[in-house]
C-alpha cells in the first residue's frame, strides 16, 4: 500500500516537472513577432542577411527588442539603412560596425569581447568550473569516508576480534 | 586549512552582496554615446527655414546641440530652459528637427519661441543615425572646435543645467585656457 503511494507521487512529481518545463520552453522569446517589411530585395540571400541583421540588432530606443521587432522612430531608419547597405553591397561585419561606431555595444545583442565584457562571456563557464570543483571535493570525500568505514585499522580489528571472542 | 574553509562562503556572499548592492544604483536607462570626443559628423542638409547649412554655420563657440520635434512633448517641458539659456545670451542652441515635417517644425517654433541659431531639418533621420540618436529630446555639449564633449538624453531642465552642464563646460573652458 505505502509503495503504490510513493508511485504515484514520484509520478506526480515528474509530471509537474514536464509541465514547468513545457512553460519555461513556451516562454522562450521568437523572433516571429517582426515588423512587417515593404522593402525589395534583388536576392532570397539578401533577403535572408536583412532579417538575421535585424534581428541580431538591438533597438536603441526600446531596450529590450530586436530592430525586427520594434516600431519605434530609430528602429524603422535603422532597418532602412540595413537594407540601403544591404543594397549597395556592403558585408554583414562592415554593416555592424557602421551601427557600433554610432551606437556602441548597446546595439549589440551579443557584446563584443572587450575587458568590460569578459565576465559576461566566461562567467558563466567560471561558475561551472568552480561547481565542478566543489562537486568533485564532495564526491572525493564521501568516497574517503565510504572506504575508510570499509576497512578497520589494526587497533579496531583487535577491538573486533575481542567483541566477537566475548560473544562465542 | 578547515576553518579558513569556513570562510570562502563568508567570502561569496561579501563578494556577491557588493556586485549587488552596486548594481542597485546602475542606471540601466543610461544611454552611452560613442561619439564623445569625436567630430560632429559632417552634414550638408536645409534649415527649418529653408536655408543651406553645413558644418561651417555651427558656432566657433562652445554650444548646444539640441535634437527636437513638434510631436515631442517632453520638449515643450525643456523648452523654457532653452529660451532662457540664449535669451541670456549664456550659450549658442542650434537645433536638430528629428523626424519631422518641415511645416509643423515651423508651426512649432512660431507658437512656442525660437531658442535656435538655426534647426538642421532632418526628416528621414539619417543625420541622427550619424549622431547616435535615440529619440527626441537629447542634447549634445560641441566645444569649439566641432567636437562633441558631453550628450544628456531625455529634458534638458534648470536641474540638468546646473548639475550636469554647468561642469562640464567649466571643464571645457579650464582646458582651453
Amino acid at each position: 500500500m505505502a509503495s503504490s503511494v510513493s508511485i504515484s507521487n514520484s509520478k506526480m512529481r515528474l509530471f509537474a516537472i514536464s509541465l514547468l518545463f513545457a512553460l519555461c520552453a513556451l516562454s522562450l522569446p521568437s523572433s516571429s513577432y517582426s515588423q512587417v517589411d515593404t522593402f525589395e530585395f534583388d536576392t532570397d540571400e539578401q533577403q535572408q542577411r536583412f532579417r538575421s541583421l535585424s534581428d541580431e540588432l538591438r533597438c536603441p530606443m526600446c531596450q529590450n527588442s530586436s530592430l525586427s521587432g520594434s516600431s519605434g522612430g530609430v528602429a524603422e531608419d535603422l532597418r532602412r539603412e540595413i537594407h540601403r547597405m544591404i543594397m549597395e553591397g556592403m558585408s554583414d561585419a562592415e554593416i555592424i560596425q557602421f551601427m557600433f561606431e554610432r551606437y556602441g555595444d548597446f546595439i549589440l545583442f551579443r557584446p563584443r569581447l572587450t575587458a568590460g565584457t569578459i565576465l559576461l562571456w566566461f562567467g558563466p563557464l567560471l561558475f561551472l568550473l568552480i561547481g565542478a570543483v566543489i562537486a568533485f571535493g564532495i564526491w572525493r570525500r564521501a568516497r574517503k569516508i565510504s572506504d575508510d568505514d570499509a576497512e578497520l585499522d589494526k587497533s579496531q580489528q583487535e577491538r573486533l576480534q575481542q567483541l566477537l571472542g566475548d560473544k562465542s | 586549512m578547515n576553518k579558513l574553509k569556513f570562510y570562502f562562503p563568508v567570502l561569496g556572499f561579501v563578494v556577491v552582496a557588493i556586485a549587488l548592492w552596486r548594481g542597485l544604483y546602475l542606471d540601466p536607462k543610461t544611454l552611452p554615446s560613442m561619439l564623445i570626443d569625436k567630430s560632429m559628423p559632417s552634414f550638408e542638409l536645409t534649415s527649418v527655414d529653408g536655408k543651406q547649412v553645413s558644418n561651417a554655420d555651427l558656432p566657433s563657440q562652445i554650444f548646444l546641440l539640441n535634437v527636437w520635434g513638434s510631436y515631442c512633448l517632453p520638449c515643450l517641458i525643456e523648452h523654457p530652459t532653452l529660451m532662457r539659456l540664449t535669451e541670456e545670451g549664456d550659450i549658442p542652441v542650434v537645433g536638430v528637427n528629428y523626424r519631422d515635417q518641415q511645416d509643423l517644425a515651423i508651426d512649432w517654433l512660431e507658437e512656442n519661441g525660437n531658442p535656435f541659431s538655426f534647426s538642421i531639418l532632418d526628416e528621414s533621420g539619417r543625420f541622427g543615425i550619424d549622431l547616435g540618436v535615440y529619440g527626441a529630446p537629447e542634447t549634445y555639449l560641441v566645444d569649439g572646435n566641432g567636437v562633441i564633449r558631453f550628450r544628456h538624453v531625455s529634458v534638458l531642465d534648470e536641474a540638468v543645467w546646473q548639475e550636469q552642464f554647468l561642469p562640464a563646460i567649466a571643464e571645457l573652458l579650464a582646458e582651453g585656457s
